[in-house]
């Protein structure tokens, strides 16, 4: 990505608490009109880097830039990025188009400009006709939104999002999650949004940072990050997944605990302790003795059954372990306890990750 | 009444019933008997409060003629403006830089605010005396000061002990205030004077209003302290009640006392009123 398609970059960033180092060297570029997230379990960091992109926090060494100004000691209202905050933060005694109007107000719109573009934010986001309701008088979902025009109505260069659909429940948040991407595209401008959600982050992103305990581990698409994990934790926090010990042979093999040797590339040290992980829906499991065209295969005993309705979970017993699979194969050969199976995976599906 | 009674709902029934009710009664005898005897006896047509001798307007005739009087109020009125407004403004700022900074020594300033509340009034008095005497003539050394009045004595001992009082109240209400409201108004683009100008103040003026309502009570009421530094010829009303009552006690103190009781009344409705009406501006609207 190149300086003039960068919408934020942080270079070196480190934040100190006193002596808790909360966000731990991170570099990271964000493309201009990307959806990206940070994601990672709470106390990771992730919160801090989006306050120090707002200006809320000053980072204790590096530098963050906005659309290649280096943003330095200014102060969150000089700065061209808004944000939408966890509990909202509407002002309780102004109405929602008084909330929506702030920030034009302080940046000195003339006032038809304003009135315009109030409606603009407030149709954007479906809250016409309650303009004149106070924040008390909306339900989470309306806060929400007010609180989402408040930021966009500025149309700010980058929009921050820290964990905005947290208080919502299930059904609400995954609607809004929708409408979230579907209002980034309209509006195109770049979001950064902080979550501890896997689900969240996987369905609204173009990209995601996986954070945890202050470090920046992987960067990568959705579909990097699921099926390519670089590092057991990024593997172990999104989705589910299996973890098998393993050493290092050589650049193309490592060898399971039971001898079995696996052609997988890895830029591991040979000798080192590894973990070659798959997910659960990227095993398959047969009869013992039927042939399969994956080339890596391991012998086990169904040990538990789970039918889910769209799916089946088996716990399969293998030498060392239990390993997890789950089949979308509902109907036609089930396995039961006891049954003696072969688990077989392709090696595209498999990640080495540090033991 | 109120939704957390969940324990016992049922009202009490038969002796335990009547023994809350006289209960109750008595202690609204307690606390109104004493002011209703006053309003009545202010009324007395006699020259000894005990002894009632019938209806009669005198006292407050006697009241509105008597200029020395009438000055006291004045004196006292222009005190509690003065130094409600001073304490006010000073409180708050106290209590907002406890609650939104962190700055060297504010443990220690922290304790010391609160002192004007915990010791006696005469120790203050003596305190406030000995301050004066002390250090008159550095202060008298600011342009337009002139302590020998005292006025600006009675202004500046009210406004030592009333600091601490609405810095009590205001900070109370800015701790519940959320501070994210105030990093919000900053992300959206108001400057610090604008974000306490337009977020921060907004939320926080019931707390100022209470603070300040018990400033001018505190100082209308404040005997111990003014008796102590006010000047000869600058007494406050409430003071000159208590040399009159010194002197014997006449129904013309029990006038003086109806007309500050419906003043403080008149106050008090008031900023109820305030109350209900900011309030259910919130809640509906």
């Amino acid at each position: 990505m190149n300086q003039a398609s960068s919408a934020v970059e942080l270079k070196n960033v480190v934040k100190k608490f006193d002596e808790v180092t909360a966000v731990d060297d991170i570099d990271l570029t964000i493309g201009d009109g990307e959806f990206f997230s940070l994601l990672g379990p709470s106390g990771c960091g992730k919160t801090t880097t989006l306050r120090m992109i707002a200006g809320l926090e000053l980072p204790t060494a590096g530098s963050v830039l906005i659309h290649g100004e280096e943003m330095g000691l200014k102060p969150p209202n000089k700065r061209p990025v808004n944000t939408v905050f966890q509990n909202y933060a509407l002002f309780p005694h102004m109405t929602v188009a008084g909330n929506v109007e702030f920030g034009l107000r302080m940046q000195k719109v003339p006032k038809e400009k304003r009135s315009e573009l109030i409606d603009w934010a407030i149709n954007l986001v479906e809250m016409d006709g309650l303009s004149h309701r106070k924040p008390t008088q909306l339900s989470g979902g309306q806060q929400q939104r007010v609180a989402l025009a408040r930021a966009l109505v500025n149309r700010p260069k980058v929009l921050l999002l820290d964990e905005p659909l947290g208080a919502l429940d299930l059904k609400l948040r995954q609607q809004m999650q929708i409408e979230l991407k579907n209002l980034q595209r309209e509006v195109g401008i770049t979001f950064v949004y902080v979550t501890h959600d896997q689900e969240e982050a996987v369905t609204m992103s173009d990209r995601i940072g996986v954070m945890h305990e202050g470090k920046l581990l992987q960067i990568g698409t959705p579909e990097d990050i699921y099926e390519r994990p670089t590092t057991r934790f990024v593997a172990d926090f999104i989705g589910r997944s299996n973890f098998l010990e393993a050493t290092v042979a050589s650049e193309s093999e490592v060898v399971l605990s039971n001898g079995d040797r696996l052609q997988l590339e890895s830029d591991h040290t040979v000798g080192e302790s590894v973990a070659i992980t798959v997910r659960p829906e990227r095993l398959t499991v047969h009869k013992r003795g039927e042939s399969s065209t994956n080339q890596h295969q391991i012998d086990g005993v169904i040990d538990s059954v789970v039918y889910l309705g769209n799916a089946i979970v088996y716990s399969v017993s293998i030498d060392w372990m239990n390993l997890e699979v789950r089949s979308s194969e509902t109907s036609n050969s089930r396995y039961s306890e006891g049954d003696a199976v072969t688990i077989s995976f392709d090696p595209q599906y498999v990640s080495v990750v540090s033991g | 009444m109120n939704k957390g009674t969940a324990l016992s709902t049922a009202e009490p029934k038969g002796a335990s019933r009547w023994a809350l009710r006289l209960h109750s009664l008595l202690i609204y005898l307690f606390f109104y008997a004493p002011i209703a005897v006053l309003v009545v006896f202010s009324f007395n047509d006699a020259q000894l409060v005990g002894d009632w001798k019938g209806f009669s307007l005198d006292w407050y005739e006697a009241f509105f003629d008597n200029e020395n009087i009438q000055e006291s109020i004045w004196i006292s009125v222009k005190v509690c403006i003065a130094s409600t407004i001073i304490s006010v403004v000073l409180g708050t700022m106290a209590a907002l830089s406890l609650e939104r900074f962190r700055w060297w020594g504010q443990k220690a300033f922290d304790a010391v605010l609160y002192l004007p509340i915990i010791i006696p009034d005469v120790t203050m008095a003596v305190m406030m005396l000995a301050f004066f005497n002390e250090t008159a003539d550095l202060i008298n050394l600011i342009p337009g000061v002139d302590l020998s009045s005292g006025l600006e004595k009675l202004v500046l001992s009210h406004v030592a002990f009333n600091i601490s009082f609405v810095s009590v109240v205001v900070r109370a209400r800015l701790a519940n205030l959320d501070a994210t409201m105030e990093e919000a108004a900053s992300d959206l683009y108001a400057n610090r004077w604008q974000t306490f100008r337009r977020v921060t103040l907004p939320q926080i003026m019931p707390g100022i209003i209470g603070g300040a309502l018990l400033a001018i009570t505190l100082s209308l009421d404040d005997v111990v302290v003014s008796s102590f530094v006010a000047s000869v010829g600058g007494t406050p009303i409430s003071v000159y009640v208590f040399g009159l009552a010194r002197k014997g006690v006449s129904p013309l103190i029990n006038a003086v006392s109806v007309v500050m009781l419906s003043a403080s009344m008149l106050l008090i409705l008031g900023s109820l009123a305030f109350q209900r009406a900011t309030q259910f501006a919130r809640e509906d609207s």
